[in-house]
């Protein structure tokens, strides 16, 4: 249980909390600009009963699971296809690094003429921010291969069909993996701005409207259930990077 | 049933770094000769060793063999036939494990057989071959999980399984400590004369080839020729502690390669 790895974060944590707790005490800034700490969990505790943090939360939650979920299917095997095969390297590579520093953002306005109010433009921009680094994440993985399993491979009369599910799926696996894991923290970052344009829901939407409605504490709230969120989401990603078919790349390395 | 034909192999590289290095215009400059007409015939159920300097082609002269490599002019046939890529009657065995890390054991062995219809007999059949290497026991452990004379095993019985007719050994027992060097080729020399399968090794070894084969193959420097071809009518066991012939032999080679046994 007194574990340092447990004591030492939570000792991080707690400072701050208590030198934030100092600086609304002290600095002499009004509530409304810097709400202290024992506010904010108030708020919390306020928005917690009358449902609407869960609300918000399931909302933005629906969005990042289906806009990254249709990244992840479409990207690992349009980034199989481009690391295995030199043509489609060739011929779409460029334009995936020409689109990919684009920021999601940038987007918005396009999204909204296209797909109008709503979840869609939202869901949209979820997709764009990581579809990109799926692709690229998953081709070089697959280019980093080593040859000696394609030859392997060869020498077994492997089919196209098992060199794709014998060799180069198992094989980019805890890369891929990884890459979920760095993917799903942009498609979090993501969806709290896309909220703030398009929609009538969600933490970013709860953020800008408790900032109109210049509400500071519960715009805290909204940071920190992001944040935990965002821990949480981090964590699962991790679990899955600990399964037992990813063994092999963690450990024979 | 494998006799294999080498016939006016060579093999060139352009050396891309080179090229880019210099920037060379003259493409001459930039061909890596590795192999200069290569003439070599492999009876059927041969043990061939190949002995040469590192770096002299050894390695290339078999990926060829193997298919995984073209030829740059000459050929290789297999009992009258082209070789023109890899193939599972001619199975390759890697230097460095080239057991696939995400399967068990049992699953690299059941590569070669997975096409059996009859899931009995395959499932006797792996296990058999896992048996033969003594690795019975380990069926459900991954690479990382074995040690290295025990990688090489799982890779022998792998390549067995398959019933090949050839079997190609790129080095089989380098990086293993000195007893398991022995053990091994102990275990490579029984499993030949019990199934008989033509056996190429590579090996940077003189006393393993010498010890091994039934044929030594000594290469020169790059580009690689044939530089001295002995059969070795020798019974077993062999002990070159025990034999002057193969002593003298070994002295020879030795020579050949510039150094000495004794200092």
């Amino acid at each position: 249980m007194f574990r340092r790895e447990i004591i030492f974060p939570l000792t991080t944590f707690l400072s701050i909390l208590f030198i934030w707790e100092l600086i609304t005490r002290f600095s002499g800034w009004s509530p409304q600009v810097f709400p202290s700490p024992s506010a904010v969990l108030i708020s919390m505790q306020e928005l917690i009963s009358n449902g609407a943090l869960l609300k918000h939360s399931v909302a933005s939650l629906f969005r990042v699971s289906i806009g990254f979920f249709l990244a992840v299917i479409l990207g690992i095997p349009i980034g199989i296809i481009l690391g295995r095969w030199q043509t489609a390297k060739l011929l779409f590579n460029p334009l995936v690094q020409f689109l990919r520093p684009i920021s999601p953002l940038a987007w918005i306005p396009l999204a909204m003429l296209w797909f109008g109010i709503g979840d869609l433009p939202a869901i949209f921009l979820i997709f764009l921010s990581s579809f990109f680094p799926m692709v690229v994440s998953t081709s070089v993985a697959v280019e980093s291969i080593k040859p000696t399993f394609f030859q392997v491979a060869a020498n077994f009369n492997f089919n196209r069909y098992e060199v794709i599910t014998k060799v180069v799926m198992p094989a980019i696996t805890p890369e891929v993996i990884t890459a979920l894991r760095l993917t799903i923290t942009i498609a979090w970052l993501v969806v709290v701005a896309a909220e703030m344009i398009a929609v009538q829901s969600g933490l970013g939407y709860m953020i800008l409207d408790s900032r109109n409605a210049l509400r500071m504490d519960y715009v805290m709230v909204g940071m920190i259930v992001i944040g935990v969120i965002g821990l949480l989401l981090d964590y699962i990603m991790r679990i899955l990077g600990n399964i037992e078919s990813t063994a092999w790349g963690r450990l024979s390395k | 049933m494998s006799h294999i034909h080498i016939k006016n192999l060579t093999k060139s590289y352009i050396d891309k770094r080179r090229v880019a290095r210099f920037n060379s215009s003259i493409a001459t400059n930039n061909v890596i000769n590795v192999l200069d007409n290569i003439n070599l015939e492999f009876e059927d159920g041969e043990m061939v060793c190949i002995l040469g300097p590192s770096g002299c082609g050894k390695s290339t002269l078999l990926r060829m063999i193997a298919g995984f490599e073209a030829p740059t002019s000459g050929e290789v046939l297999i009992n009258g036939q082209p070789i023109n890529g890899p193939r599972a009657d001619n199975i390759f065995v890697f230097q460095h494990s080239g057991l696939l890390p995400w399967m068990t054991v049992w699953e690299n062995v059941e590569l070669g057989v997975r096409h059996l219809k009859d899931i009995s007999q395959k499932h006797k059949t792996i296990q058999e071959y896992i048996s033969m290497v003594e690795l019975t026991g380990f069926e459900h452990h991954f690479p990382h999980q074995l040690s290295g004379g025990m990688l090489r095993r799982a890779e022998l019985a792998r390549a067995l399984a398959v019933n090949p007719d050839t079997l190609i050994m790129d080095e089989p027992f380098s990086g293993l400590d000195f007893l398991t060097h022995m053990k091994i080729r102990e275990e490579v020399v029984n499993m030949h004369e019990f199934i008989k399968k033509t056996t190429l090794v590579v090996t940077h070894d003189i006393d393993d080839a010498l010890i091994m084969g039934d044929r030594v193959i000594v290469m020169s420097d790059r580009p690689a020729s044939i530089k001295l071809e002995k059969k070795l009518d020798f019974g077993r066991p062999r002990d070159l502690g025990q034999n002057p012939e193969l002593r003298e032999l070994r002295d020879e080679i030795f020579f050949m390669l510039g150094v000495s046994y004794a200092i």
